[in-house]
């Protein structure tokens, strides 16, 4: 696991009380780790402040699942 | 239309002196303080540096972390004693018309520390706004109703009422009247508050309300007592289970005691003050006792709103010899803030716990640290001081009064 991805396991656990096993690339946050709308805000919001990126509405609307997090804060984190 | 009768089928309490009811009354009984050097953040530079803040309270221990985060503490304190509560009234909640069941709560702030964490936040960033998204409905003082609703299911009547320190009262009187009415069956009212943090602490100590004596916590709190200097201000919350009598007959519930009057009014006076002679508090207790059919006579306890402040003390018992006459010598007075210290809008939901429990126990908990009686004050009124009492009590008649000029007070009777 890439440090990026070891990062944002560790918020999603953190702020979902999800166990670390769920936390696969394909699990979405709302349809598989329990999350709502204001769950989502929020880890957008920790992604943003942990890898100091910012992420733009339209962007954050396309990051559902944990594997589209990493990828995108692979490619945009400085 | 004949009133309905409202009893008390379930407490809860989570307390600066005892973490749940049956600690909670150990402590009063005892007349253990509450206060010591505040621990949730550094009070070095602040004029008060004690408070009366809840001991060893780890909320995962109630409520799942994750959900636990999106409260504030006044809302964890609600869940916990709304859960001791419910459990202890043995409701099924399964039996129950939920829809006819309410939550009716009491703060005078609610979540005081999360709006002070997201202002600070914000203030030491380069003015990029990033709240939280879970800050305003963490802050808003209904999330505590809207949480235990959510919790139990009850789809009834759910709000806060905010009327400063007689928050509680407020609300337990709603409660019993939507009962009374027949509206609502069941209702969890109560209250919580936990406004230990830099801005409650710094902004009472701005009112210069809060008492200053720093190098003795234990006996800042000291209702009545010549020397007083002030409130000392309590964290935590307690809850009452309110039912509809016939409803609680009819499960078999224990009952611990009947409401049976609320009495408000306002001082229409000053913001802060409160009312030189005591108009406005003599007011609601006439008012209480209008409501409850009763005699100034009929009552044996009065939980008085007590605070320890200089101008609050005198006049609340200057209401009381107006009210009560002679009959103020023959009963007994105290004001359990000596130990709890006050919990702004939950000091309603402490103190009616006390109420109930002094009836369950024929037992009067004391006014502590009472070294030197105000010598404004006539000697021959019983202010229970430093020890407990046994006592036949019937009806006892607990006093709120909040900034505002709020004054809301409650009557329980034996039953």
């Amino acid at each position: 696991m890439s440090a990026i991805a070891s990062k944002v396991t560790k918020i999603i656990v953190e702020k979902l009380g999800v166990d670390e096993s769920e936390v696969t690339p394909e699990a979405s946050f709302t349809n598989d780790l329990g999350a709502d709308s204001l769950d989502t805000v929020e880890l957008i919001m920790e992604f943003e402040k942990e890898f100091n990126v910012s992420i733009p509405d339209d962007q954050a609307e396309n990051i559902q699942t944990v594997g589209q997090a990493i990828t995108y804060l692979e490619e945009n984190s400085k | 239309m004949a009133f309905k009768r409202v009893v008390v089928t379930g407490l809860g309490a989570i307390t600066p002196i005892g973490n749940t009811v049956e600690e909670f009354w150990h402590g009063l009984s005892n007349g253990v303080s509450g206060a010591a050097i505040i621990t949730k953040f550094d009070a070095s530079k602040f004029r008060t540096k004690f408070a009366c803040e809840v001991k060893n309270f780890d909320v995962t221990q109630f409520i799942p972390r994750q959900d636990a985060r999106k409260m504030d503490l006044f809302t964890q304190y609600a869940m916990v004693a709304a859960d001791e509560a419910v459990k202890d009234s043995g409701l099924d909640l399964e039996q129950i018309n939920k829809n006819k069941a309410g939550v009716i709560w009491g703060s005078g702030i609610g979540g005081l520390k999360t709006f002070e964490e997201e202002v600070i936040n914000f203030a030491s960033g380069d003015g990029t706004p990033k709240f939280n998204p879970f800050f305003i409905p963490k802050m808003i003082a209904d999330s505590a109703s809207g949480q235990i609703s959510i919790k139990y299911g009850f789809r009834g009547p759910n709000y806060i009422t905010v009327s400063a320190c007689a928050s509680t009262n407020n609300a337990i009187i709603d409660a019993f009247n939507y009962i009374r009415l027949g509206r609502v069956q069941v209702c969890i009212s109560g209250g919580s508050e936990a406004a230990i943090t830099q801005a409650g602490i710094g902004g009472f100590n701005g009112l210069r309300a809060m008492s200053e004596r720093n190098d003795d916590p234990a006996t800042g709190s000291r209702p009545y007592d010549k020397d007083r200097d002030g409130f000392v201000l309590g964290d935590g919350g307690a809850a009452l289970i309110l039912e509809e009598y016939e409803h609680a007959i009819a499960r078999g519930a224990k009952i611990y005691c009947e409401i049976v009057g609320g009495g408000m009014s306002s001082d229409a006076y000053h913001i802060t003050a409160p009312h030189p002679e005591g108009f406005g508090a003599f007011l609601s207790m006439q008012d209480a006792l209008e409501d409850a059919n009763m005699k100034p006579e009929e009552v044996d306890y009065i939980n008085t709103h007590g605070t320890s402040t200089p101008l609050g003390d005198p006049q609340e018992i200057k209401a009381i010899e107006q009210l009560f006459g002679e009959h103020t010598y023959q009963m007994s007075i105290s004001s359990t803030k000596s130990m709890t210290g006050h919990l702004l809008g939950a000091a309603g939901a402490v103190e009616s716990v006390a109420a109930v429990l002094a009836i369950q126990h024929q037992m009067v908990p004391p006014t502590i640290n009472l070294f030197n009686i105000d010598e404004t004050i006539d000697p021959r009124i019983d202010l229970t001081p430093n020890v407990a009492k046994s006592k036949k009590i019937d009806v006892v008649l607990s006093n709120c009064f909040g900034f505002g000029g709020h004054n809301a007070t409650l009557i329980f009777k034996k039953i």
